[in-house]
């Protein structure tokens, strides 16, 4: 029995800052100091804050540690594990009224937390997610039981129907539909699929559910396979989430030694197995029929619909997809029931949602809310708002399929109907926050290189429609555009939403269109006055010497990568050297000369 | 292979230790861990209570942690029961046998071992 647990984060975001050292160099101290018997160490998933990693979380008094490096941990294991006192210079406490100093602050008090609702997120970073028993000690694989031995899967189906899930993947359609769909098809074989194929810019929901609480996607799946009548599952994962894979495989492993996985779970006779596919990082592999033709072996490339995964999916039989967040969200609504489930959300999405909040934003990081939560407590509330006292321009949702909200759509409620009502969509849960100094016509050729890049080439909409988008993109920006393309580009991008086979395709030009809906005054700066209104347009940027401010002093000369500044003949009165110049056919524009100045002599126009 | 029976009674084995995880419990055990107190033999009461609540089952309610020195160092080792809404408890000169009494009275029971807090020594 340990009389403490100190909990490190061991998330991607964390292990890149370092985590793993500072849990070496904490095992070695608590053996040096004789409390390896008294306190446990464990590595959990991800806690969310991912901008103030390391973090770790002391128990049984719930201090959070953020920023940790190893050269902490003998102060935290001397004075914390030892004495028990706080070490209150690590500890983050944004938000929470500080009653007594000393007393330690409550996580759930804190701006961050205080406002999240976590269901799919419950697990991370409670848990060592490489051990099984941990999991099960948190009710894990109580709602398989419960499924196998007391529902029929009628029952299951209705349950998940009544609870109102939608898929949380993005296009947000009704789990129970689809379930109900791939059960009603009678086949030998079927078969139930995961998709963790996370490639949206920006976003890390799925990743952070793998790293962190593995099994509850492995329970979720099972009771799908019993549902809809299926003896196989897959989950397709990136091969860019090695820490994912690792502890899926781990999980898998587990659960067959249990069990849970194999000829006769629990005892029941039911037969379930569960089999890694890892993905090569196309984007397109993320498109449901795409991804089930890359499980078989084939060139990931979609198909048309109809026939629909329930009735014709992998190699042709019947088939569920669902992405990582839904499936993390059902053994919770299997053991709580569809009314609890329904009781958080709006009137038409349900539950929580997980967002990767990423961009110009304080934490970036991890966040779960409940559907309806405005944009404005997202970001200025639990993000902990813009940083450097810059002003909110627009958030992306949706990633390279979404849309941008602007200022003005600030207090919307974030659903699935409001979003698309307003030109985004809910896509996956990237949330990416820009500032002032975002070119909105850069943002939108930022993803349309995405798309070009990701796109499969199977249909013309998509491989030729999304090539010549982002030409014109690129004309604007080199302040080349005419008017007449803003309506040509328009124009275009309707007729590839309308024709392109698949999802990548019908969503590619949404950038496009919402940043034309809501900032057309900024594609008008580029296209009429030649301008870029946030400066980041390189080909519209000139940089200026203010001669009555250079004394010459020629720090900007030694540094500039091109040898476009020159000595004038000009002395300003007051100053002893001649001010420089800038030849605006060798400037590179790289802002070296600016940067560099101490008599702010040099802007950018 | 496990049946659900063996599935319940791994999830009972294992919840204190989750349980420690979901933030502190209605009543708090702190026991004094400052040199003082370390000297005085407060490691030994600590693991005690640990233990005793563990075995007792007390995991949900009651939480045990530590803090530095309370200012009474000729009692150390000093053990003080915090509950909401009660007059805070404090024992003193405590051993781990003394402290699996006040585990098993105290904060099982609800009943203060008053021979061994602050008040019946300084008499």
């Amino acid at each position: 029995m340990y009389r403490s647990h100190v909990l490190i984060c061991g998330g991607t975001g964390c292990t890149s800052s370092g985590s793993q050292k500072v849990r070496e160099r904490l095992a070695e101290e608590l053996k040096a100091k004789g409390l390896e018997n008294e306190i446990k160490i464990v590595q959990t998933g991800c806690f969310g804050l991912c901008a103030l990693g390391p973090v770790m979380i002391v128990y049984p008094e719930g201090t959070f540690y953020s920023r940790v490096t190893e050269n902490d941990i003998p102060e935290i294991v001397e004075e914390h594990l030892l004495k028990g006192r706080i070490v209150t210079r690590l500890e983050y406490k944004e938000g929470a009224e500080i009653t007594e100093p000393g007393k330690n602050v409550s996580l759930n008090d804190t701006n961050f937390y205080k406002s999240q609702l976590r269901v799919a997120l419950r697990n991370c970073g409670v848990i060592n997610p490489e051990n099984i028993d941990e999991y099960i000690a948190r009710d894990g694989y109580m709602a398989l039981g419960k499924v196998l031995t007391e529902m029929k899967p009628e029952d299951v189906i209705q349950v998940l129907l009544d609870s109102g899930l939608r898929g949380r993947g993005g296009a947000g359609f009704p789990t129970g539909m689809k379930w109900k769909f791939a059960r009603a098809y009678d086949n030998d074989q079927k078969y139930v699929c995961c998709n963790a194929d996370e490639g949206d810019p920006g976003a890390f929901m799925d990743r952070s559910v793998l790293e962190g609480d593995p099994h509850v996607v492995l329970e979720a799946m099972t009771i799908a396979g019993y549902t809809i009548g299926a003896s196989q599952g897959y989950i397709y994962v990136r091969a860019e989430y090695p820490i994912a894979v690792k502890r899926l495989q781990i999980a898998i492993k587990q659960a067959r030694e249990y069990g849970l996985l194999g000829d006769n779970i629990l005892g029941t006779g039911f037969k379930f197995d569960i089999d890694l596919r890892l993905g090569a990082g196309a984007f397109v592999c993320g498109e449901e029929t795409a991804l089930m033709t890359s499980i078989e072996g084939n060139r990931g490339e979609p198909r048309p619909r109809p026939p629909f995964p329930a009735e014709k999916g992998l190699f042709q039989k019947p088939s569920i997809l669902n992405n990582v967040e839904t499936w993390a969200n059902i053994p919770q609504i299997i053991l709580k029931g569809a009314d609890w489930f329904a009781s958080m959300g709006t009137e038409k999405s349900k539950g929580t949602k997980v967002f990767a909040l990423g961009g110009k934003i304080t934490h970036t990081g991890l966040v779960e809310i409940p559907m309806g939560t405005p944009l404005r407590k997202v970001i200025e509330e639990i993000g902990g708002g813009i940083p450097n006292g810059k002003k909110f321009k627009a958030a992306q949702t949706g990633g390279p399929s979404g849309g941008c909200i602007p200022a003005e759509h600030f207090d919307v409620p974030i659903d699935y109907d409001n979003l698309i009502a307003i030109g985004s969509m809910m896509g996956s849960g990237g949330l990416i926050v820009m500032d002032e100094d975002n070119c909105m016509v850069d943002i939108a050729k930022f993803f349309l290189q995405f798309t070009v890049d990701e796109s499969c080439g199977k249909c013309t909409p998509c491989r030729i429609g999304t090539k010549r988008l982002l030409e014109m993109l690129e004309k604007i920006t080199k302040g080349q555009g005419t008017l007449e393309d803003l309506d040509k580009m328009e124009e275009l991008c309707y007729y590839i939403k309308a024709n392109a086979l698949c999802g990548l395709g019908q969503t590619a030009p949404n950038p496009v269109l919402s940043t034309l809906r809501y900032f057309r005054d900024e594609y008008i700066a580029h296209v009429v006055d030649k301008r870029c209104p946030a400066g980041v347009c390189k080909h519209l940027l000139k940089f200026v010497v203010n001669k009555e401010k250079c004394i010459g002093c020629g720090l900007c000369m030694r540094n500039c990568p091109a040898n476009a500044i020159t000595r004038t003949d000009y002395i300003a009165p007051g100053h002893k050297l001649a001010s420089v110049e800038i030849d605006p056919e060798k400037c590179v524009k790289c802002g070296v000369c600016m940067g560099n100045c101490k008599f702010k002599a040099i802007s950018k126009q | 292979m496990k049946t659900l029976a063996e599935l319940q009674a791994i999830r009972d084995r294992m919840k204190d230790n989750v349980t420690m995880r979901s933030g502190s419990g209605s009543i708090r055990a702190v026991v004094g861990m400052a040199t003082c107190g370390i000297a005085a033999g407060a490691r030994p009461v600590l693991s005690a209570l640990v233990e005793e609540v563990s075995k007792l089952d007390l995991g949900e309610k009651v939480s045990v942690t530590q803090t530095g020195c309370i200012g009474l160092c000729r009692y150390e080792p000093i053990v003080e029961v915090y509950e909401a809404d009660k007059e805070k408890v404090t024992y003193v000169k405590m051993t781990a046998e003394k402290a699996r009494r006040v585990a098993e009275e105290h904060l099982k029971n609800g009943r203060i071992v008053t021979e061994y807090t602050i008040g019946a020594e300084e008499k």
